[in-house]
């Protein structure tokens, strides 16, 4: 029997864990979270992402039960979560900055939330060295805080907040005081523990690269609105709006003017060029302005033209950024326009094909580009 | 090293000559044989063997620390409320107000405060004695109190109460067993900040002290006024060798400990 592909949001039956029912949150005059409605289901790694300040802490604060909404409900498992404050949530947070209790070692730390319980010793001893075992934090059990590292602090942190296996995970900025290396090496410790525990995580994360590894959905955010949640490849692929296009990844915005042809659209972009062609589904009538968004990667650079490819251009490289494996392309368009190209090193750097000021086509297939309205 | 420059070593010299040259004479004519206090005459310590025999100084000597203890520990308890709340409550209306009126007593001339007390007493019928003598301690020094917390509780992590809130402490449980552990330092500094000025107090103890309770300090001023006797000289340099060793052993002490946590972290960031 193949195995079940987790996707529960896209199963009429399931029942979500977390509804978000016409809420919004509103501090004075300013609005941080508007009218939104949205599931999180069991088992997912949610997270939310955006720029500071469009409301992902808000939408956690909540769930945590630090703030309350001003318009809407939040529930958990069926149940409205507005009556009950955060320490009678199933709902558990490791805080951006750890809040680790400075006072007490690793081991009380850990125990913290068991005590506050009233849970008898014994339990207490065997859940916290399990907590111990599954972060392997084994041998700094009798430290204070500030006498580990900083990778240490993040595992004790997420290890407390694990160890009153709550119905539901908040994840604020876990990896933000992490050095490059050390926090890929913990996403992936993370997505190990959210697999092991069957715990449902909701990360805020500002670092898309973070939210695409771990993820299992990712929430799109700007302005108090979540503009598009679904699977990383989906928002990578098919992003709906020029805004999720630019915030995921790097990608080149081609303005123009659609007319139907096909099974998808041509579009005009500058005077005198030939239009560039993309299929696509949307509903779209002729005339209409457009974005083609194209993907760095899907972009092929030649020196000659390409036979058999409808979307091609030419134009002169300004720019070259050299990140080891690949290498990024900046060209520049007679109208001014730069279109950016990626190709993989697979060559000395001293072999390399094209340099600075040479003229190069631009060519990518029919279906490499997504249309979009706004 | 640097040499000192003949301009830099005379005003050091007078800084300090001018600190504590006094200090120094009144050490000194403490160990003096003869009762007149400008007449030196031999080194001995027979008016320390006098004043622990003179009861009066005994008596007051007590009362101050009764006072002192009792005083400072309600305006520690009162003072850290006063803090917690104009740090954490936010924004509510008349919040400048009272803060405002927290730090006044900081700032109100002492003859002021003691004799507004004085007339609350005197109008409300209270016999004025030891416990009239703590709670007008308890009043000025509780300001000093909530300004040493409150100044720590501005820059106390409020994740860490949330963290306590989150894992099930109710607000009671994470004030008691999150922010006050971790505040301690601040509310012990205030407790002895509120017992020294209670110590040292003159001004207000003078009006609210009643002839069933004197203070040190007031003993010592009034014995002044009939002449300087050697056994005041003998008290004082006790009372000088009593604060110095707490604020060298209290320097130690947290020297120390910041040593010790700067290494650990050190060790820590190795493993």
């Amino acid at each position: 029997m193949p195995e079940k592909i987790f996707e529960p949001w896209n199963d009429p039956d399931a029942k979500p864990l977390i509804q978000f029912k016409g809420v919004t949150k509103r501090f004075g005059d300013f609005t941080a979270i508007d009218n939104q409605t949205f599931d999180i289901y069991e088992r997912e790694f949610f997270a939310l992402l955006g720029p500071s300040g469009c409301g992902k802490t808000t939408m956690m604060r909540m769930l945590a039960g630090f703030e309350k909404p001003t318009e809407g409900t939040i529930l958990l498992a069926g149940q409205d979560m507005a009556p009950i404050p955060p320490n009678k949530r199933a709902v558990n947070m490791m805080f951006q900055s750890y809040a680790l209790f400075p006072h007490l070692s690793v081991w009380e730390n850990i125990a913290f939330g068991l005590k506050r319980d009233g849970r008898p010793k014994d339990e207490i001893a065997a859940r916290v060295s399990e907590m111990l075992k599954l972060t392997r934090l084994e041998k700094f059990a009798k430290r204070k805080p500030h006498q580990i590292s900083g990778g240490q602090r993040q595992r004790v942190a997420l290890a407390r907040s694990l160890a009153k296996a709550p119905k539901l995970l908040l994840l604020d900025e876990p990896l933000g005081a992490l050095d490059a290396k050390l926090r890929q090496a913990t996403q992936f410790e993370l997505m190990d523990i959210q697999e092991k525990t069957g715990t449902t995580f909701v990360i805020v994360t500002h670092d898309q690269e973070e939210a695409m590894t771990v993820a299992s959905r990712v929430a799109v955010m700007d302005d108090g609105k979540i503009v598009q949640a679904d699977t990383p490849a989906r928002i990578y692929e098919s992003p709906n709006s020029v805004y999720v296009a630019d915030f995921i990844g790097d990608v080149t915005i081609i303005e123009g003017t659609a007319r139907r042809s096909g099974d998808g659209y041509e579009i005009s972009h500058t005077e005198g060029l030939p239009a560039l062609y993309a299929v696509s589904d949307a509903q779209l009538s002729d005339g209409q302005r457009v974005f083609l968004a194209i993907r760095p990667e899907k972009v092929e650079i030649t020196a000659d033209k390409p036979e058999n490819k409808r979307n091609a251009l030419r134009g002169k490289i300004i720019d070259i950024a050299y990140l080891g494996n690949i290498s990024t392309y900046h060209v520049a368009l007679p109208s001014g326009q730069i279109v950016k190209a990626q190709t993989a090193n697979t060559r000395r750097l001293s072999r390399r094909s094209f340099t600075w000021e040479d003229e190069v086509w631009l060519s990518w297939t029919d279906t490499a580009a997504v249309l979009l309205e706004h | 090293m640097r040499r000192l420059t003949w301009f830099n070593a005379t005003s050091l010299t007078f800084g300090f000559a001018f600190l504590y040259l006094p200090m120094v004479l009144l050490v000194i004519y403490s160990f003096n044989e003869s009762k007149l206090v400008t007449v030196w005459a031999g080194f001995s310590t027979r008016w320390y063997g006098e004043l622990l025999r003179n009861e009066a100084f005994l008596d007051a000597a007590w009362v101050t620390i009764q006072v002192a203890f009792v005083s400072s520990t309600i305006a520690t308890i009162l003072g850290t409320m006063g803090a917690y709340v104009i740090v954490r409550a936010g924004r509510f209306t008349g919040r400048t107000l009272f803060s405002g009126m927290i730090y006044a007593p900081l700032v109100m001339p002492e003859v002021i405060t003691g004799l507004s007390l004085l007339l609350l007493f005197i109008g409300i019928g209270l016999d004025r004695g030891m416990f009239t003598i703590i709670l007008a301690h308890t009043t000025f020094s509780m300001c000093y109190v909530s300004v040493v917390v409150s100044s720590r509780l501005v820059t106390f992590d409020r994740s860490l109460e949330e963290a306590a809130l989150d894992l099930g402490c109710s607000p009671m449980q994470a004030f008691r067993l999150v922010t006050l552990p971790i505040i301690a330092p601040a509310v012990v500094a205030g407790w002895l900040l509120a017992f020294t000025l209670s110590l040292d107090d003159l001004v207000i103890a003078s009006f609210t002290a009643g002839p069933s309770a004197t203070t040190l300090p007031i003993k010592i001023w009034s014995s002044i006024r009939l002449g300087v006797s050697p056994e005041i000289n003998a008290l004082s340099t006790l009372l000088i060798a009593v604060v110095s060793v707490g604020v060298i052993a209290a320097s130690i002490v947290t020297k120390r400990s910041a040593l010790r946590q700067e290494a650990e972290e050190r060790a820590a960031e190795r493993t």
